[in-house]
């Protein structure tokens, strides 16, 4: 999985589709996250940042990462990785 | 820049429900291959665009198109003494058939248009849709001309509630059961008269088109628009320009499959499965064309060059999220000017 390439997303996590015009805010977790995953960072990239840098465990940042990536689905924000 | 062209122009109602007159000029007025010295044609006293002298140097009153063609003739042989017209840009659909009649006999006063064939404006109509879709392969949404209120009951079983009620020009209420579609048959046709359009409802997200084809095929302009802020009336108060390929395809397949000449705007829904639907075809340029001159293809500049017989390069660029944002203004006027337009019907 990977976020749309055309995907457009300011420091303060305005998230914008071109294509579709549809807009989204981000909270600073969210804004991070997805940076991360259009890095190309991996889940288990992302666990190791941000068990570095908060106060929390790898089963959560599974679970909500798991879950950002549904919403993120919901929303066609994702498209199939390039094999 | 030697070029002037004195210019024409209706839609000067700048209201909540705006005609696109307004939006027009403004695009003219910013043109870089010409001047313009710009004439507003308007129907009312207070249509806001009378009280604008930065946009318009003359306004004449112009009848109805209930008045009938012969006396809409007349009317534009006086302009047309008083101020040498070089194009006349209507903006209203209602009056769109009548300038098209007019068409040679605008031409040999030496006055251009650039407007639809009577074909071209009559199958796009929204009576004629579904037929259009069929003819051009375009998806649209199931819907019946109809004469005779009785009819809608005959409808419940084909489209199910809730379903569009539209006028054959302006206007279209969601009708939720057969009670409001009755209220609604009678309010539209009190005002736009019969046919009655009724259309199946499509639930999704708004997105607009608006382009300029050249009567050859060609697509010269295209800018797609999503609505952000919608107004009761149905009406874009803010949209977006957007990036999408499907919307410029479905665009230029429009243009090349009907030869369409002039401006337009597409409307259309895009259902939660990602399809578009086309919900109507407005044989003219959009009250927000602005924002098409706004992101890089000045529509009105280049449907006037066009009209000129210019040769005119395709724009192949436009930039992707800039946005519109109406809104409403109070002008203080004197009113010598609304007295002076009211009684001689020129300001």
């Amino acid at each position: 999985m990977q976020i749309n390439k055309n995907i457009a997303i300011s420091d303060n996590g305005f998230l914008f589709n071109p294509s579709t015009g549809e807009s989204y805010n981000l909270n600073t977790t969210g804004t991070e996250l997805l940076k991360l995953i259009k890095e190309g960072k991996s889940l288990k990239e992302i666990t190791t940042i941000f068990l570095e840098k908060y106060e929390t465990s790898d089963i959560i940042i599974e679970k909500d990462y798991q879950d950002f990536v549904k919403i993120l689905d919901q929303y066609n924000l994702t498209e199939e990785a390039e094999s | 820049m030697d070029k002037k062209y004195t210019i024409a122009l209706s839609g000067l109602n700048a209201i909540d429900s705006p005609g696109p007159g307004v939006a027009v000029a403004r695009g003219l007025k910013e043109a870089k291959s010409f001047n313009a010295r710009l004439i507003g044609l308007i129907y009312e006293s207070l249509e806001p665009g009378v009280y604008m002298p930065d946009l318009f140097d003359k306004i004449y009153q112009i009848p109805y198109p209930s008045a009938g063609i012969d006396v809409l003739k007349a009317r534009l042989e006086y302009i047309n003494e008083k101020e040498d017209l070089d194009l006349i840009i209507p903006n209203f659909d209602a009056e769109l058939f009548s300038f098209m009649k007019l068409e040679s006999v605008l031409k040999r006063m030496g006055i251009s248009t650039f407007l639809p064939t009577i074909e071209q404006f009559e199958e796009r109509h929204k009576i004629n849709l579904p037929e259009f879709g069929e003819k051009y392969d375009i998806n649209v949404p199931a819907s019946k001309a109809i004469f005779n209120a009785s009819e809608l009951n005959q409808l419940v079983s084909e489209f199910e509630f809730p379903m569009v009620i539209k006028g054959k020009f302006y206007d279209a209420y969601i009708a939720h059961s057969m009670d409001q579609a009755h209220i609604f048959f009678q309010k539209i046709n009190t005002k736009w008269g019969l046919p009655i359009v009724v259309q199946k409802f499509v639930q999704g997200d708004e997105y607009n088109v608006t382009g300029l084809g050249d009567g050859n095929g060609n697509t010269i302009a295209a800018v797609p628009m999503r609505k952000q802020y919608i107004t009761d009336k149905g009406k874009a108060w803010g949209g977006i320009s957007i990036d999408n390929k499907e919307l410029i395809k479905l665009t230029e397949h429009f243009i090349s499959q009907t030869k369409w000449r002039g401006g337009f705007e597409l409307e259309l829904m895009r259902t939660k499965d990602g399809k578009f639907h086309l919900i109507e075809i407005n044989p003219r340029m959009p009250a927000w064309i602005y924002l098409a001159v706004g992101v890089g293809q000045n529509i009105p500049e280049a449907l006037t060059k066009l009209a000129m017989g210019e040769n005119v390069i395709p724009f192949d660029k436009y930039d992707v999220g800039k946005m519109f944002v109406r809104y409403a203004y109070d002008m203080i006027v004197d009113l010598n000017d609304y007295q002076t337009i009211s009684t001689t019907g020129e300001l």
